[in-house]
């Protein structure tokens, strides 16, 4: 448990570094979460690590009290029930569509097949984009790296998260759509935003002041 | 290790979000329903039944949770299982207490049903105890009905928690009183039934508003805590916290010290007009339950009334009390 007495979900990967580094500022010592990546739980300072995506698992049933997780992960799991309290600004991502370079394979799919074929890890995000656009789309989920299922004939399209685009660029793949910006997100628990009022607010007005 | 027998011809499922109660479950369970149940009984309010099937028109009239489940019936009739006790007992009272002096007295053990995503302590057929004080206007209505409940809580033997209390109507006081166009206002509504105060903000911010009255509807939704909170309020938050105020002025100290004014409780059912009240405890990251004030329901079935009522969630209860147990 922190001095502020709450449970923070800080999610492994590449919004771990910024996330310590804001604890770092509002007081927390988090030298022992950077310097040993194989412990999950630091009960002195009130930290568990995970996977960004199982932050609002752990949030949304009082686990955690509060968590950092990307709002990518807010928007494909929108049916968990936390509290979105501050947009931290870091991590910034762009969801986009995109295609390999040159004629766009999506359009002609959709002009001659009537139905696009796209490759995601994000597949509410994609269901919700399509129907909202008024598209057919059959939506292919896959694990792994998506980038390759257009270059393989797979697909015609993919809606993925990019932060710079070097990938993409690598595999001759362009942007085609934004869908949506993310940054990371500070997210709390229903009951802990109640019965630990005081501690939430103290840690949000200090992370908003940075 | 082999099972003694052939699990392929005797396992046979039950629906998604359903769940069978053995004994040992049913001990605990019923131990608490016997608890509630006393204190219903010891303060007057009558137990009904009514039917777990309704005709959706009539369960569409109430504004509830839409219905999850549909069957037709023999006449082509569409019947839906019922998403919770209080629009039925609106129905009940303008049906077959269409005369009776007011108030009314009411209270249910009953199964609900909603298609939510199933997880621990919300199922998709779930066992709620409640209330329904029918014909008790604000603030003494809903003081008693504050005080029933913390009663009832009491009797389970829970001990940590805590009666969120806030104001349905709240919000759109002070959306009105700072002449926010209502189609807006409904928007910033939903918003903060979501719970995302990002998306306030950068709603707020798009609207162009006065600072000072963007950060006031940002900040108000965000402000919980003890009676302080209210000695606080001023201009036209003053004026939309002074109901709150009533009834906290009404509630015996055992209650009262149950109670934090949350500010920005906003619940997601349509009937809800006035007071709005969740409970929470430390052992548990969900309400426990919740109700409120919902004056305008009853007129809806044409017996207008002012009316209170809450729905506590057995199964969260039970688990509730399961974590508080290891604590100690």
């Amino acid at each position: 448990m922190s001095d502020l007495g709450l449970t923070i979900a800080v999610p492994r990967g590449a919004l771990m570094n910024e996330t310590l580094d804001r604890l770092d500022a509002i007081g927390l010592d988090t030298s022992e979460v950077r310097s040993n990546d194989r412990k999950l739980l630091f009960g002195d300072i009130g930290v568990v690590t995970m996977r960004p995506s199982d932050v609002p698992t752990y949030v949304e049933a009082g686990a955690a009290d509060v968590g950092f997780t990307g709002k990518d992960v807010l928007t494909e799991q929108s049916e968990r029930d936390v509290y979105e309290l501050l947009d931290l600004g870091y991590g910034r991502c762009v969801m986009v569509l995109a295609t390999v370079d040159g004629p766009d394979p999506s359009v002609e799919a959709l002009r001659r097949l009537g139905v696009m074929r796209v490759a995601t890890k994000y597949y509410k995000t994609a269901i919700a984009y399509f129907e909202q656009t008024g598209r057919q789309a059959e939506i292919v989920e896959v694990k792994g790296s998506v980038e390759l299922a257009p270059l393989t004939g797979l697909v015609e399209a993919i809606v993925d998260l990019t932060a710079t685009g070097t990938t993409l660029r690598e595999n001759n793949l362009i942007i085609r759509e934004e869908i949506y910006v993310s940054t990371a997100r500070l997210i709390a628990n229903p009951v802990s935003h109640k019965l630990k009022a005081a501690a939430i607010d103290t840690m949000l007005e200090k992370l908003r002041a940075l | 290790m082999s099972l003694p027998v052939d699990t392929r011809t005797t396992i046979h499922p039950i629906p998604s979000g359903t769940r069978d109660v053995l004994p040992d479950e049913m001990r605990e369970l019923r131990d608490i329903t016997e608890a509630v149940r006393a204190v219903f009984e010891l303060d007057a309010y009558g137990e009904v039944w009514t039917p777990a099937l309704e005709y959706e028109t009539v369960l569409g009239r109430g504004g509830g949770a839409p219905p999850a489940y549909r069957v037709f019936d023999d006449h082509g009739e569409v019947l839906a299982l019922r998403t919770d006790m209080t629009v039925p007992i609106a129905r009940l009272v303008s049906t077959r207490y269409p005369t009776a002096q007011p108030p009314l007295r009411f209270c249910y053990f009953a199964h609900a049903y909603r298609g939510v995503r199933p997880h621990r302590g919300q199922m998709r057929e779930f066992l709620q105890a409640g209330i329904e004080l029918i014909g008790a206007p604000a603030p003494q209505g809903t003081a008693e009905a504050l005080t029933v409940l913390c009663h009832a809580l009491d009797a389970t033997g829970l001990r940590g928690y805590r009666i969120g209390l806030g104001d349905a109507s709240l919000f759109r006081t002070l959306l009105r009183s700072l002449k926010v166009d209502d189609a807006i206002g409904d928007q910033l509504h939903r918003t903060l039934v979501q719970r995302d105060f990002v998306a306030l903000e950068a709603e707020l911010a798009r609207l162009g508003l006065d600072d000072a009255d963007a950060e006031l509807l940002l900040r108000v939704p965000q402000i919980r805590g003890g009676p302080d909170v209210l000695s606080a309020a001023q201009g036209p938050v003053a004026d939309a916290v002074a109901g709150l105020r009533r009834v906290y002025e009404l509630l015996a100290p055992e209650v009262a010290e149950r109670v934090i004014f949350d500010l920005g409780l906003a619940r997601d059912l349509g009937y809800y007009t006035g007071a709005v009240f969740e409970v929470y405890d430390p052992a548990l990251g969900a309400p426990l339950g919740g109700g409120g004030r919902y004056d305008e329901l009853l007129g809806r079935f044409g017996r207008p009334l002012p009316a209170v009522g809450f729905a506590l969630g057995i199964d969260r209860l039970h688990i509730a009390l399961t974590g508080e147990e290891l604590v100690t």
